[in-house]
């Protein structure tokens, strides 16, 4: 916990305390709108995937129930595992390459000089741009025979970026890496800023180093943002789409082929929407399990805290 | 819930200028060099992107690639607008509006039922909400596709709004709700010895108070739909449905030889969100930085 818990119990009952009980009835239909748009595209939806998992539809004619049968197609299908497997890289890996450096960087913007708040600023640039425009950008930048390497006559920029298997899922990581790293800093400059300099003051005196301050301070403090980012980083990698979709498409050689994107595939290409319903339950639950690990990582005390992931 | 609200206030008054601490203006030599060398990952594939755009498509490559082109060209624009980019940019704009601002305004009213009312039923509603942050909601988009088929709207821009508006609700739900938590207690009270009804505080003491919030969660979620791929993808297939992604996607299946063209379509639809971003940037930037770091 940051040192702001021990500001919380004084500042927050006052204000957050409702006053009026009584005026649920009255305020109850405010929820209505939002609430109604929820069920009707969320919840309603989610119940629906799972009874669509067992019946066979082809996205245009009836719907027929046949019980288990996708299910067991899936289940057996290898395909199945190397996506699963696919997606597990992609979470491990995407995270491995975000964490450290958005630490750094989140450490290097908190300062107060004033050129890293416009560097902050530039940053923050990738984020503007749409997974479909950053891909169609990789693609082109990376092309073998037209690309920047090429130009350039740089043997190690010329490659066959995304024909290799190995290569085309290290494109896959970079480009995440590019566009999310910005974001993720931020998060963690905000945290950094919140960590009280008395800390610092008195681990000077006690004599700790630079490094041994970020080791036994910095770090520490930032757990909480760490799991908020981490939770993050995850959730997105777990339904990267658009990205795989546009630069990849897959493959090579299925290479690519993460969960979200076999689901579309099968679903919307294959035209075997049971298939795809029940690829997308997997999907969820998957979802679902990693919520609580990370949940269980943060400790019992801040389980509002992922909520706001 | 307490502790968060605490931090966010403190994290949201020091990204408004006030002195920072921490690590301030102690030198960091990892972290600097750092910096910089993440400034150039970002920026030289940006140039890059930006620079080949003016250059024509035939003589490009014989050039070096990081220098800008000694006769720009406006024709890979040209080529792009001849390709219907406005009427992409004309519908863009509709899906994203029309979903955004619906999005944050039945969020808002959600949010101030939530946390000014009591009782079993809101506080179901809110984990309702809640749960729906934990779950990849692109897993629901089977049966949407059903729905919307069934609701006669397939090939509709209604088709690509009415799910975005549903899949932003959890979160801004979730950033308004903390905000309307932070407006002082005495200031309801006072609302209501006037004699005004709850209704009338939510738009005139609530609304105008959670405005840095409003505005925030605005560009977040317009920034998600406008970028958005999947929805349009799945609902549409008419080349006049195309929103920008879409379009983008398709220019370049047909034109993926003429590279400098592609990436002058890259940099038209990303302009406008730049041209925002320009304006709105030190809200988006403190306001992500309040919502997020807790």
């Amino acid at each position: 916990m940051s040192a702001s818990v021990s500001t919380a119990p004084s500042t927050t009952p006052a204000k957050v305390t409702p006053s009026a009980h009584t005026s649920t009835g009255r305020l109850g239909w405010l929820v209505l709108p939002a609430l109604l748009f929820f069920v009707v595209f969320a919840v309603v939806p989610l119940i629906g995937v799972f009874v669509l998992s067992f019946t066979s539809w082809d996205g245009i004619g009836a719907i027929s129930f046949t019980g288990l049968k996708s299910w067991t197609a899936v289940l057996t299908d290898p395909g199945l595992p190397h996506a699963l497997w696919v997606t597990f890289l992609i979470i491990v890996l995407s995270w491995i390459a975000q964490t450290p450096l958005s630490i750094l960087l989140g450490v290097f913007i908190s300062g107060s000089q004033k050129y890293r708040a416009v560097l902050a600023v530039l940053f923050f640039l990738p984020l503007l741009l749409s997974a479909a425009a950053v891909s169609i950008a990789y693609k082109a930048l990376l092309d073998p025979n037209f690309g920047l390497g090429p130009g350039l006559k740089l043997a190690i920029l010329t490659q066959d970026w995304l024909g290799k298997s190995t290569l085309a899922m290290g494109v896959v990581i970079f480009i995440i890496a590019w566009q999310w790293i910005p974001f993720h800093s931020l998060i963690y400059q905000g945290a950094i800023r919140q960590i009280p300099t008395s800390m610092y003051e008195a681990a000077q005196i006690d004599g700790a180093g630079r490094v041994r301050q970020f080791f036994s301070i910095t770090l520490p403090q930032l757990k909480n943002t760490m799991i908020t980012s981490s939770t993050l980083m995850i959730v997105g990698s777990l339904t990267t789409f658009d990205l795989i979709f546009v630069l990849t498409g897959g493959g090579p050689n299925d290479a690519t082929r993460a969960l979200a994107l076999d689901m579309y595939l099968t679903g919307f290409r294959a035209n075997q929407m049971g298939l795809a319903s029940a690829i997308a339950v997997i999907l969820v639950v998957v979802g679902l399990i990693l919520a609580q690990v990370l949940q269980r990582l943060g400790g019992k005390e801040r389980n509002s805290q992922l909520e706001g992931a | 819930m307490a502790t968060q609200t605490a931090t966010r206030r403190t994290g949201s008054s020091r990204s408004a200028g006030a002195p920072a601490n921490g690590t301030t203006a102690r030198k960091n030599w990892l972290g600097g060099a750092f910096g910089w060398l993440w400034l150039l990952i970002v920026l030289i594939p940006i140039y890059w992107i930006v620079i080949t755009s003016f250059k024509s498509s035939a003589g490009y490559f014989g050039t070096n690639p990081l220098l800008p082109s000694a006769t720009p060209t406006l024709d890979n624009y040209k080529l792009v607008l001849q390709n219907d980019f406005v009427r992409y940019f004309m519908n863009s704009v509709i899906v994203t509006v029309g979903a955004t601002i619906p999005a944050v305004l039945i969020s808002f009213m959600a949010a101030f039922a939530i946390v000014r009312g009591a009782g079993r039923w809101l506080k179901a509603v809110n984990a309702l909400f809640l749960m729906g942050l934990a779950i990849p909601l692109q897993a629901t988009i089977i049966p949407i596709y059903l729905i919307i088929i069934k609701a006669g709207m397939y090939n509709s821009l209604g088709a690509i709004i009415l799910p975005s508006i549903a899949f932003a609700i959890p979160l801004t739900v979730l950033i308004l709700s903390n905000f309307v938590r932070d407006v002082p207690n005495e200031l309801f009270e006072a609302m209501r010895m006037d004699g005004s009804s709850e209704w009338g505080t939510m738009w005139r003491l609530a609304f105008p108070l959670t405005r840095p919030a409003l505005v925030t969660v605005t560009i977040y979620q317009g920034l998600q739909i406008w970028n958005g791929f999947l929805l349009p993808l799945i609902f549409t297939d008419r080349a006049d449905l195309r929103v920008l992604p879409l379009a983008l996607w398709t220019f370049q299946g047909q034109y993926s030889v003429n590279i400098p063209a592609v990436l002058a379509s890259v940099v038209l639809t990303t302009l406008p969100i730049l041209v925002l971003y320009i304006v709105g940037r030190r809200q988006l930037l403190s306001g992500l930085t309040a919502g997020f770091s807790k």
